[in-house]
């Protein structure tokens, strides 16, 4: 199973998507924005970062990538796709998730430990879940209010398309507490925590059981996994 | 050997650059040529920020008066901030105290851009702490984020990636309504830069004092990593080979910051010095890392350097000293965002995000791919010349023609004037130990030690810092062991082995105020321990250096004071300083900040996996204090937040215990015997266990009678006196016979003090028997009000568990 990565100008966690990647026991591929090639994955993570620096909007830019012509048509197909943070962002402006990312209600960046319910277990990326399961995964950004239309939120909600909602603390004022949705399909998933620091003992969030064990993450990369397997 | 002048490097517009023999003066330049020509021209040098004697120096040096472009390189890397000529002179002695054992695993040491120390493994971690105060007082938010911005690419000319950055941060009192505006921009500033840049930020200091109000104090400090054969240096070497700049534009930000603002003080009414602060563009940044890492694994680069303070002045400069002595540069070739600066301009430019490197002519299109392949604009300069000469044209015409060593290396050197400060005696008769202290055996004693706790930690020095950490990113890299507010940064160097680096820095200005040479020598002391409970092994130094005007003959005692006594402590610890930083002209008016002696350390440790929390994690394990408490409250924060004084002699250092400390510490770790270690400092023992219970939320009860009647103290000593050599650890009940072992066939005294996982009904608390009780949630409200009070909200503050996992 080989899951791919991309690297954009300003992707931060791209290293750590690929480290989550082989934690789960896929093979991780370095993809490069600037090509036309997706090397022949199975799966495709866009990770989080600063894409362009978060010019005009956060990754309006890096949606307009020479690659991403190829993770739309993959996505069309039923590839399976996930977005972190920016790479949420960049899956929002190419429109393969509906809603946008705007500045935090607060105004500044924020990073903690966000609790998150699990709302949807059918997705490529979230099937190893229990349906309303809480799990902890990192969170850090500048820019992670969800909006959308009114209708767009009835239709969300409607279709069971939220994927998780934020619980306890919503971070940044997003609209139902909404962290992150899939599309109609299942396959493309985006949310602004970042599963992928939630993956290895020791480098996580806290638990009760010990200091940084944290590794909730890990499912969604074992999601894609046995989704691929599956089909 | 051909005039460089005949072979203009590739990329530049032939015909540009005939012999220097224009009319000077009808090209309006102020060539070479035209100030030999002209002697008596007068020379704006003052305003520049050159002293009368300085300026007669380089018309010596030169032969005839300077021409405005060699005038621009020498007023900035003749400046304070670059020659470190006032401090120079004391400087020395962080490379004479050294042994042989102590430069073992040194790579590379002072002088180069950051020091470079072996870890083993083949791996090797260089580090460094700088300033950027002045930018940060008038510019918050810019003058910060270019702080991280200089020190990162300080750490990338090493060869190295960066992995990880932390701030030391003074401010001035808390409620003034100015403080928020420097808070808020300076915060705001390293989350923006250090954020986007993928740098985990994994701890650091911040402190209010009113004496900081006009006068704010933002360190930064960055970690890279490299493999031995990664190292590179600032030299231009190889005649022919080609001088690259790369990176942003140059544009007229930042002019003249390293002279008129970094080296003089705040005068009020005078003209603003915005425009002196440099602007920083963190994605050029993080680009510009990304390009640096493949031109060193594709091995593309001879020499490289940063563009810092004095821009290209400094950069070729340089370049051209540690290498061969000389370099031709075509200045017409610089990429400008501006195109109507002038020569002067664009040599004094302090624009962020730009590299110098030295290429061979061989792999200049390899190079080029790897720029063009990171849209990395880059432009070829000149080249490696062995004529001894700096020589730079422009328009044509020759502008500069200088021994490059006169403006990088043999700049002046001051033996300034030193006093001892008449008042210094009066401030250490007067002791903290003459102030009343609540008697911890009495109902209204009790009651009133309780209150002071409270005050202590919700003290603006000692509360929470989450309102400024919740901004900064700790997770991003992945290899993040620990951070604030655990007493040490921990990054995972290697993945398989685990090997990795543990760092701390620390400064007390109050007690730099009462004794900078016992403050420096306290600052390591404390550094030294917040590595050695995280269980590494320290191993070297860097330091930043905050004091007020050199020219004023008593703050150049503290200084030297302040540098005898960190080197000499350094030698007694035996570890190196690697590299540092030099701040002078801190001070409001004719007002001096205390003397401010920063002092990091580095730790290595075999594996991460065995790193130490600073909080108690586990119910039932016994609490050990060890070493011994003095009567100490002289400087301490229970004398300035309970009675609002400062005076007396700063604490004593036994700097042999302290190493013995620490070794006891490795012990414990190596045998897996410590489930927590947080070391004792600001506010005392009390502070220590409040911030044990908060960590993680579990209690614990406490007795202070074998303390007071051991080391003869009184209850209100045992819990706030700040004597060093001290650190709480917890060890699970299985393990006490050994731990204990440890510490009698050691010799190091230790005491059992208390058990984890007191609670009262379901909320834990912190019991000290016999003296009071306090319940997680308001010891955790004192903990957390103050800043949010001044600052705006915590997100999330006050919500139910931080630590406990739903469901887990």
């Amino acid at each position: 199973m080989r899951i791919g990565v991309i690297t954009f100008p300003g992707s931060l966690d791209d290293r750590d998507a690929r480290r989550a990647v082989r934690a789960a026991g896929a093979e991780d591929v370095a993809l490069w924005h600037g090509d036309h090639d997706l090397s022949g994955v199975d799966a495709l993570v866009l990770p989080g970062g600063f894409s362009y620096g978060d010019y005009l909007r956060c990754g309006a830019i890096a949606s307009l990538s020479p690659i991403m012509n190829e993770v739309v048509d993959a996505a069309n197909k039923g590839m399976p796709v996930l977005g972190i943070c920016n790479g949420f962002q960049m899956l929002a402006e190419a429109h393969l998730l509906p809603g946008g990312l705007i500045r935090n209600d607060h105004g500044a960046f924020i990073r903690r430990d966000q609790h998150l319910r699990v709302e949807n277990t059918a997705t490529a990326w979230t099937n190893g879940f229990t349906a309303g399961q809480q799990i902890v995964i990192p969170l850090k950004n500048g820019e992670g209010e969800y909006v959308a239309s009114a209708e767009t939120i009835e239709r969300l909600e409607g279709d069971g398309r939220v994927a998780f909602r934020y619980l306890g603390v919503n971070p940044n004022g997003s609209i139902n507490d909404i962290a992150g949705v899939t599309n109609e399909r299942g396959n493309v998933v985006g949310l602004m925590p970042h599963p992928e620091h939630a993956t290895e003992p020791g480098f996580g969030p806290d638990t009760r059981a010990a200091m940084r064990s944290g590794v909730d993450g890990l499912t969604f990369f074992t999601s894609a996994i046995a989704a691929l397997q599956a089909a | 050997m051909t005039e460089p002048v005949n072979q203009p490097p590739a990329n530049r517009q032939q015909g540009t650059a005939p012999e220097a023999s224009a009319a000077p003066v009808a090209s309006g330049l102020d060539t070479v040529e035209n100030a030999a020509a002209t002697p008596d021209k007068e020379q704006p040098y003052a305003t520049l920020g050159l002293k009368d004697d300085e300026y007669a120096r380089i018309r010596e040096i030169l032969g005839r008066r300077p021409t405005s472009g060699e005038l621009a390189m020498y007023s900035v890397m003749w400046s304070e901030h670059c020659s470190y000529k006032s401090s120079k002179k004391y400087l020395r002695q962080f490379g004479q105290k050294v042994t042989p054992e102590m430069k073992k695993n040194l790579m590379v040491g002072i002088g180069e851009n950051a020091g470079v120390v072996d870890v083993g493994e083949g791996w090797a971690v260089t580090f460094k702490v700088e300033s950027h105060n002045h930018p940060s007082y008038i510019e918050p938010f810019q003058g910060a984020a270019t702080g991280v911005g200089g020190i990162v690419r300080d750490i990338i000319s090493m060869g190295a990636r960066p992995v990880a950055v932390m701030d030391q941060l003074r401010f001035g009192k808390i409620d003034e309504p100015d403080t928020a505006r420097v808070v808020h921009g300076v915060v705001g500033g390293i989350s923006f830069y250090g954020n986007c840049l993928g740098l985990p930020n994994i701890g650091g200091e911040t402190y209010f004092d009113p004496v900081y109000q006009g006068n704010p104090l933002v360190n930064a400090l960055s970690v890279g990593v490299l493999r031995h054969e990664d190292l590179h240096l600032a030299n231009a070497s190889g005649v022919g080979n080609k001088v690259v700049l790369f990176g942003a534009r140059t544009g007229g930000d930042g002019i003249g910051g390293a002279s008129i603002l970094a080296s003089d003080t705040f005068a009020s009414g005078g003209p603003t010095k915005r425009p002196a602060v440099q602007v920083g563009d963190p994605f050029a940044e993080k680009v510009l890392i990304e390009c640096c890492l493949e031109l060193f694994a594709e091995k593309l680069v001879e020499g490289i350097q940063d563009l810092g303070a004095a821009g290209i002045s400094c950069a070729t400069s340089e370049l051209a000293s540690n290498g061969d002595g000389g370099m031709y540069i075509s200045l017409d070739d610089v990429l400008l965002r501006d195109p109507t600066l002038t020569a002067e301009e664009i040599l004094m430019s302090e624009s962020q995000e730009r590299m110098m490197a030295v290429v061979t002519p061989e792999k200049l299109d390899a190079f080029l791919a790897v720029t063009a392949k990171w849209d990395v604009e880059t432009s070829v300069l000149g080249e490696v010349t062995d004529t001894g000469r700096l020589i730079i044209d422009w328009h044509g015409e020759r502008i500069v023609d200088v021994d490059p060593r006169t403006v990088a290396v043999d700049g002046p050197v001051y033996d300034r004037p030193v006093a001892y400060p008449a008042w210094i005696d009066a401030l250490q008769a007067s002791s903290a130990s003459t102030l009343a202290r609540p008697d911890g055996t009495t109902e209204s004693g009790t009651a009133e030690l309780r209150d002071q706790f409270l005050a202590l930690v919700g003290s603006p020095n000692l509360a929470d810092k989450s309102w400024i950490t919740n901004q900064y990113d700790y997770y991003v890299g992945g290899n993040t062991a620990l951070s604030f507010p655990d007493d040490g940064g921990m990054i995972r160097v290697d993945e398989g082995s685990g090997l990795g680096f543990a760092i701390a820095t620390d400064a007390n200005g109050r007690y730099g105020q009462l004794d900078p040479r016992q403050a420096a020598r306290l600052a390591l002391a404390e550094a030294y321990r917040n590595v050695a409970v995280t269980g590494a092994v320290p191993a070297a130094v860097t330091d930043c250096l905050n004091f007020g005007s050199p020219e004023n003959p008593e703050v150049m005692w503290q200084f030297s004071e302040a540098v005898e006594g960190l080197s000499d402590a350094c030698l007694e610890l035996g570890i190196p300083v690697t590299g540092g930083n030099v701040s002078f002209y801190n001070q409001t008016g004719a007002t001096p900040i205390f003397p401010t002696t920063v002092a990091g350390v580095l730790g290595v440790i075999d594996d991460v996996a065995r790193r130490i929390p600073s909080g108690w994690q586990d119910a039932g394990d016994n609490i050990y204090l060890l070493g011994t408490t003095r009567e100490e409250l002289d400087g301490s924060a229970w004398a300035g937040t309970v009675h609002g004084h400062l005076g007396g002699r700063p604490p004593v250092v036994d700097l042999d215990a302290e190493r013995r400390l620490a070794e006891l510490l490795r012990a414990g770790s190596l045998e897996s015997l410590v489930g927590s270690a947080h070391d004792l400092s600001d506010g005392g023992l009390a502070q220590a266990l409040a911030e044990s219970v908060l960590r993680f939320g579990v209690g614990a009860r406490v007795w202070l009678s074998e303390i007071v009647e051991r080391d003869g103290v009184d209850v209100a000593t045992a819990l706030f006196s700040e004597s060093t050599g001290r650190v709480i650890v917890s060890v699970p009940r299985e393990d006490d016979v050994k731990f204990r072992g440890l510490c009698d066939g050691r010799g190091y005294p230790v005491l059992r003090i208390g058990v984890t996982d007191a609670a009262v009904g379901e909320q834990p608390v912190l019991e000290v028997q016999d003296v009071f009780t306090v319940g997680l949630e308001e010891l955790r409200a004192s903990h957390q009000a103050t800043l949010a009070e001044h600052f705006g909200p915590v997100v999330g503050q006050g919500a139910a568990q931080e630590y406990y996992t739903p469901g887990a």
